[in-house]
């Protein structure tokens, strides 16, 4: 249930209230709740993720979603959007800012993940 | 591609190859490779940025494409463009020196990685165009560092970066709050507006105080006095390349700093602001060296000098003429060179003997002369004699101070000049001459202090250049004493 309002909160970031960091923070939370409840391992098994690479790959997804309008001559960071048909949902609009929430969002769920269980393994 | 776009390339470099190396975890070899290339392509592109600005033009563009007052500005004009390519170059310097000296067991833990993200910072704080951002960058560098000067964990270490941590957190939230007072004042933290918001704001009694303490927060970092008792004992703490990227790099972020925002923001009433600088400088000075005369460990003499010779740069800023501001640039530019130099050939002693007590060291002249004869010269630079660089920036500095008639101040710059020599002499002759107290390992160090011999011919070749080196702090002086073209720049042409 918290797993499914922190990815509406990452999608609705850019231009409501919401956005990586705080969607990041919730999901580390149900992450957290998991291990609490039932201990290192059985989290380890059902979640088989490298969190420090979490980490790099969010900073890098961020980084990225910067530097490609660089190529098209535009200022870094400028962010791109429009509307998409898509077969399911219907009209919906894009941004690339969301890809950069997601960078966001990888960062902080890793960070916190690394905190929590380094100090939960002491 | 416009030229403009690219100025933050600096900033991105280091960080995607932070991430690299962050990445390849473990692979110490890969992890060397990307970080040289990244430095490498670091000072390539701050070259190419220094010759693109060189004619007096200054680039600057805002992220995202937003309007200029409220978008993140960067801003790149001769001075930045000069400060980027030397930190490029000590970095690289550095980054050489780390590769044979710090331990595998460092290089696992992400050393390069955050060597990456310190020089990311310091690029970061050079090219900003924003104070808070400002704010950030220097962040970004002090985080790292931390981790840098803690990596290792031995004893000594943890204590001092336990209160470099404290110190630079308290100056951290000066400078906060210094920026909240700032925008509550003025209502904007982009430094080119903020330059004219503060010269036509009706009160300048309070904008006079968040002078002050910006001046305390950049005096924290850069170390003057009567704030720079935190650096001799945190600075010889930490392994040998650490101490020299912390020596040659970081406190002189706050030196630019102090630079740009006395330049380019607080010049409302120099009566006041800029005879402190002065008093300061001389100060600064003066303590420096006095501290340094009592001390015997070769690493925490060089700490106390870098403390003197940043008396030097801030009485450049205090002069506060076109001379002036070229002449502290120019000695900024030496020492940032000649410190790091000076640190490696003491890192490079370390690991050669173990010790940097200079009454354990004695006649390693005859043992090892190429480290020898580095030292002398980067010492006798970093006092001033020529033809080496120190002699030129000190010359400078002496003619701005006499040309506004600040003799006191000159009189003090001259006599530390000396002292300074004495105590580099100081650390020749314990060091270097007499006979070998003991018998010393021959193991070949070439490698390990090419890195400090480069920067010692850097030093030399800018003293034989002299001509063209003032003529470009001259231009970038004279760029930063007329703000109005900075502001120009930032506001009208993004």
């Amino acid at each position: 249930m918290i797993l499914i309002f922190s990815i509406y909160l990452l999608l609705q970031g850019h231009n409501a209230p919401g956005g990586g960091f705080i969607a990041g923070l919730m999901t580390s939370a149900t992450f957290v709740l998991q291990y609490v409840a039932y201990g290192i391992k059985h989290q380890r098994s059902i979640l088989p993720l490298n969190f420090p690479m979490l980490i790099a790959l969010g900073l890098l997804l961020s980084l990225g979603t910067g530097v490609v309008p660089m190529l098209f001559g535009k200022p870094f960071l400028t962010s791109a959007f429009g509307h998409l048909s898509l077969p399911v949902f219907g009209e919906s609009e894009w941004a690339t800012a969301v890809l950069f929430d997601l960078g966001v969002y990888l960062v902080v769920v890793g960070v916190t993940m690394t905190i929590i269980t380094a100090l939960g393994e002491n | 591609m416009k030229l403009d776009n690219l100025i933050i390339l600096p900033v991105l470099l280091p960080l995607a190859g932070a991430i690299l190396t962050f990445m390849l975890k473990g692979r110490l070899s890969r992890q060397k490779l990307v970080a040289l290339v990244v430095l490498g392509l670091n000072l390539a592109w701050s070259l190419l940025l220094l010759a693109q600005v060189r004619s007096g033009e200054i680039l600057a563009f805002s992220a995202g494409d937003w309007p200029v007052p409220f978008g993140i500005v960067f801003a790149c004009d001769i001075f930045s463009a000069l400060m980027l390519t030397v930190s490029a170059i000590v970095s690289l310097a550095v980054l050489l020196y780390a590769f044979h000296s710090i331990d595998i067991e460092r290089g696992k833990f992400n050393f390069y990685a955050f060597f990456l993200l310190l020089v990311m910072g310091v690029n970061g704080a050079f090219l900003t165009g924003d104070i808070f951002n400002l704010y950030v960058f220097f962040e970004i560098m002090l985080i790292s560092s931390y981790v840098l000067m803690s990596l290792g964990g031995e004893k000594a270490q943890l204590r001092e970066t336990f209160k470099y941590m404290v110190i630079n957190m308290l100056a951290s939230a000066l400078f906060l709050i210094g920026v909240a007072l700032l925008y509550a004042v003025t209502g904007t933290l982009n430094m080119a507006d903020l330059a004219v918001k503060i010269r036509t704001a009706a009160d300048h009694g309070l904008l006079t105080v968040i002078a002050m303490i910006f001046m305390v927060v950049f005096g924290t970092k850069a170390a003057i006095f009567p704030l720079y008792f935190w650096l001799p004992q945190s600075y010889p703490a930490t392994p040998p390349a650490v101490n020299a990227v912390l020596g040659g790099l970081l406190t002189k972020v706050g030196v630019y700093c102090l630079f740009r925002a006395f330049t380019l923001l607080f010049t409302f009433d120099p009566g006041y602001t800029h005879t402190i600088l002065r008093f300061i400088a001389g100060a600064t000075m003066a303590a420096g060296i006095i501290g340094a005369v009592g001390q015997f460990g070769m690493r925490s003499l060089l700490s106390y000098h870098i403390v003197s010779q940043i008396g030097y740069m801030i009485m450049g800023l205090g002069i506060f003429t076109p001379l002036g501001i070229a002449a502290g640039i120019y000695h900024l530019v030496h020492n940032m060179i000649v410190k790091t130099a000076l640190f490696l050939t003491a890192g490079v002693t370390h690991d050669l003997t173990g010790t940097t007590d200079l009454h354990k060291l004695g006649g390693l002249l005859k043992v090892y002369p190429l480290l020898g004869w580095t030292f002398f010269f980067a010492g006798i630079s970093l006092a001033g004699a020529p033809p080496m660089s120190g002699f030129f920036s000190k010359f400078a500095l002496i003619l701005a101070g006499l040309d506004a008639k600040h003799y006191l101040l000159v009189t003090v710059a001259v006599l530390i000049s000396l002292l300074t020599l004495y105590s580099m002499m100081k650390i020749f002759r314990y060091a270097f001459w007499g006979q070998a107290s003991r018998e010393y390992p021959k193991v070949k160090y070439g490698p390990a202090l090419c890195s400090a011999v480069a920067l010692v011919a850097i030093s030399l070749a800018m003293g034989l250049g002299a001509d063209w080196m003032l003529e470009l702090v001259m231009a970038a002086g004279e760029q930063m004493m007329d703000p109005d073209l900075y502001i120009r720049a930032v506001l009208l042409e993004v």
